[in-house]
């Protein structure tokens, strides 16, 4: 058995949150998609947190954990809201559908 | 508890939110009220602002800063905010975005930008951004039935959430290696050698740089301003813009006091790269809005030089720009939301050919704002790109300084073509006169103000220096 220790945890969530940010730029299909992928960014960012708290004994990191969670769920909502208002409009949510505004 | 009274402003606007939040559920068709009701509750919370406003406190255990600095970048903010609602007149009727929520989100925004520039800690920074963002994604989409809007806010959202996401990852790295959210703190635990910190210190960047839109994290600003309703894309390029800077410059100098060097570099590419694109980029647009867009990218690219410089003069100077921008593009869009006709709100620039003819008074305000935008002496714009090229060059950093000149030179290009189909080409129809009291006051005032900074500039310099003083 080998520990766990603090590195592996940011290594675990760097490599979840390189999965996000890689899902944002490559996806090329559903808006839905981008929306798990913003949420695979912020479930990195809640590990690091977590991780740290425990390695710094310090109940913040915790704390902070939960306003993110809270935030993204009041993030993922006003999100799918507004994409049910865009597929009313458009009748589609694939990506390359956003395209009437260009410059 | 002693804390509280502190606090009042914050409180004050969160209270009249609710309460008229309540009002608008309860009584229909009540958005004139409500619009009231915010206006003044906006008015009213600048005295209560202004009760504290030479207080140097930290409050709550060193987590909130109650002091100059913050209290003029508020004032600066409620000002946009008011303007904002105030100048778009009949806006909301006539392209049936008069809904009531409207205002309870720009309330609501307001309280988050308050929140960014007065919090000393990075949890209080981190909500103050979402509760700012969340309204602004709404609002961009508050048009339901067009399609437009409705894709400006998908593409707001999508890449705000990813900003936010960098933000937090910065946050978690920072709070992991330093071993607190809170800037005093921070600051004393930051060590240059750390790799980790300076990653944490450049995803904290690269998260506010896309809320202020510098380059290269403003790919959504021209959609955006392009798809909103106008009065929302005014909002935008007032309100956010000062309380991003603001924020910029509470987390630089006081979490990040002792990593200038690093910070430096990173601020000094982020300034040339938007002011070289928000110039040129802007050649090509025909939409005004877009136009706007670049403009104001270019207009953070001038902020962010000043900052760039770490030294006092230059946050002073990036006061005084972020001000006189502000007075700037009230002026702008009031003379945007003018282009009207039958309900039809006009958006290409080719739509005001021969505006000189027509409407002789605000063809000259529009244009005084296009030269004033341009920098041209001797209008307020001049004084506040001469104000950020003195403090590049008493910091010696010419090459920031040479850069900003040629592009300040590239951008007066499109400025002057606005003035050019203006006045020399052949005029259209007419559009609607100027009705409502609250265009012509916001037009005067802000072009008055533009025409008649060089009689009394040491006021506002005061003002800025003194609240650049707080980082001493």
């Amino acid at each position: 058995m080998i520990d766990i220790s603090l590195g592996h945890y940011l290594f675990l969530a760097s490599i979840i949150f390189t999965i996000g940010i890689v899902g944002i730029f490559l996806n090329r299909k559903n808006v839905i998609v981008l929306l798990m992928s913003v949420e695979l960014i912020l479930i990195a960012v809640n590990i690091n947190l977590v991780a740290f708290s425990v390695y710094l004994q310090d109940i913040v990191g915790q704390v902070f954990t939960m306003f993110v969670l809270t935030v993204a769920a009041g993030e993922a909502a006003i999100g799918l809201a507004i994409l049910v208002v865009f597929f009313r409009n458009k009748g589609s949510i694939h990506v390359e559908d956003i395209n009437t505004l260009k410059g | 508890m002693i804390d509280f009274h502190n606090i009042y402003p914050e409180l004050f606007l969160m209270l009249a939110m609710l309460f008229l939040l309540l009002v608008g559920v309860f009584i229909k068709n009540s958005f004139t009220l409500i619009k009231k009701g915010t206006i003044l509750s906006l008015l009213l919370c600048i005295p209560i602002v202004y009760i504290n406003f030479d207080n140097q406190l930290l409050i709550f255990n060193n987590n909130y800063s109650i002091n100059f600095f913050s209290n003029f970048i508020k004032i600066i903010i409620l000002v946009a905010s008011v303007f904002s609602l105030i100048f778009a007149g009949q806006y909301f009727k006539r392209t049936n975005i008069d809904k009531f929520e409207y205002m309870i989100l720009v309330l609501s925004s307001t309280i988050g930008m308050f929140i960014m520039v007065s919090t000393n800690n990075l949890i209080g920074l981190y909500l103050g951004i979402e509760l700012q963002s969340l309204s602004l994604y709404v609002l961009a989409s508050i048009d339901r039935n067009s399609l437009k809007s409705s894709e400006s806010g998908v593409k707001y959202f999508v890449l705000g959430a990813l900003s936010s996401g960098l933000f937090l990852y910065g946050c978690s790295l920072i709070y992991g290696f330093t071993g607190s959210t809170n800037y005093l703190i921070i600051n004393e635990n930051f060590s240059i050698e750390n790799l980790g910190l300076i990653f944490g210190l450049v995803f904290i960047l690269v998260g506010l740089a896309f809320k202020i839109s510098a380059v290269p994290f403003h790919m959504w600003t021209p959609d955006v301003y392009e798809g909103s309703p106008t009065s929302v894309t005014a909002f935008f390029a007032l309100a956010p813009k000062v309380a991003g800077i603001g924020a910029f410059i509470q987390i630089l100098f006081i979490a990040f006091g002792t990593a200038i060097e690093e910070w430096k570099s990173i601020l000094i590419f982020i300034s040339i790269a938007s002011m070289v694109l928000g110039s040129v980029a802007a050649i090509g647009q025909t939409n005004i809005k877009r136009l706007m867009a670049y403009s104001s990218i270019s207009h953070v690219g001038y902020a962010l030089a000043g900052l760039a410089t770490g030294s006092f003069v230059g946050i002073s100077a990036t006061l005084t720009y972020m001000s006189i921008y502000v007075v700037m593009n009230i002026a702008a869009f009031t003379c945007i939301l003018f282009f009207s006709r039958d309900k039809i709100y006009y958006e290409d620039i080719r739509d005001l050919r021969g505006l000189s003819k027509n409407h002789p008074v605000v063809a000259a305000c529009f244009c005084l704002v296009l030269f004033s935008l341009a920098g041209i002496p001797p209008l307020a714009g001049f004084f506040a790109k001469f104000y950020i090229f003195k403090a590049l060059i008493e910091s010696e950093m010419y090459l920031l300084a040479i850069i900003g000149l040629i592009s300040s030179v590239i951008s007066a290009f499109y400025y002057l073509r606005i003035i050019k189909i203006m006045y020399f080409d052949k005029e259209v129809e007419k559009f609607d006169d100027m009705s409502g009291l609250g265009i012509k006051l916001s037009l005067a005032s802000s072009t008055l103000m533009i025409l008649l900074y060089f009689i009394v500039p040491s006021f506002l310099l005061n003002l800025t220096d003194i609240a650049s003083k707080v980082f001493s």
